[in-house]
């Protein structure tokens, strides 16, 4: 139980350092940890396959994406970077000492009323969920890919002189 | 090596409450499109993790796993049509302030 715990904890360390790191390229490669170390802890909890799509698609395609964007927008002047850096470490200094208050709080607070999840177990395999139980959830996928794929077509057409 | 994993609800629910402060913090600080950006996908993990631990807990992880790979398509999605966003919005603006929005049309 240690061991998975402090798993947890790298997780929210990794989360953290996305969102406090000052180079914009150091927050993405914190958000690809983050989603690494997701990975580990569903695959240890037994979620394998969606362990899987979670290290490929977001620690892979999506780093890959953002990190395009970052590439296809220009850097600050040192002058602008210098100021920004300041007003962001004013607004995110606290941070850290919110997650821990908030981390001792919630481990010391007790929920009133027992959760008690009364589902019965065992639902099978997960392809059989995904292709036999909710193949409406992949008409949704599917349509919302195409979604995707006309935001995007929008989103980069070129204006007709 | 063999790694026990807790079955208390109340550990799962403070590691994602955690996730999710960061997530929120991490979008109400910038005033880079981009961090918002990264804020997004921080809350995304943190709900994730969170369908995970209801699936580990209530016994029904292939029913979670198929939510959660759902999840993940919204997510990519998401996040490809926010860059495009944030491309149009740099060429148009040359900045990434969340700021120069207010003088958006619309």
């Amino acid at each position: 139980m240690i061991w998975f715990t402090l798993l947890l904890v790298l997780l929210v360390l990794a989360a953290l350092w996305a969102s406090m790191a000052t180079a914009l390229l150091r927050a993405m490669l914190g958000l690809a940890l983050t989603s690494a170390l997701l990975a580990v802890v569903m695959f240890a909890m037994g979620a394998t396959l969606a362990a899987v799509l979670e290290l490929s698609v977001c620690a892979g395609l999506i780093s890959v994406v953002m990190v395009s964007v970052t590439s296809l927008t220009q850097p600050r002047s040192l002058k602008e970077a210098v100021a920004a850096r300041r007003s962001r470490l004013r607004r995110l200094w606290p941070l850290p000492l919110v997650l821990i208050a908030a981390g001792v709080a919630l481990s010391f607070v007790r929920v009133p009323v027992d959760i008690v999840f009364r589902l019965p177990a065992g639902d099978g395999d997960v392809r059989t969920v995904l292709w036999s139980m909710r193949q409406l959830d992949l008409f949704g996928q599917i349509l919302i890919l195409l979604a995707g794929v006309f935001g995007v077509l929008v989103l980069f057409r070129k204006e007709a002189k | 090596m063999t790694i026990e994993i807790p079955t208390s609800f109340w550990l799962y629910f403070t590691f994602f409450a955690l996730l999710f402060l960061d997530g929120i913090w991490c979008m109400l600080a910038t005033r880079n499109l981009v961090r918002v950006l990264i804020g997004i996908e921080i809350l995304m993990k943190s709900v994730t993790f969170f369908l995970i631990a209801a699936g580990y807990l209530s016994g029904r992880m292939a029913l979670a796993q198929a939510l959660v790979i759902t999840v993940i398509v919204i997510e990519v999605v998401v996040v490809v049509v926010i860059a495009g966003v944030i491309l149009g919005f740099f060429r148009k603006h040359d900045s990434l302030d969340v700021g120069n929005a207010r003088d958006m049309k619309g």
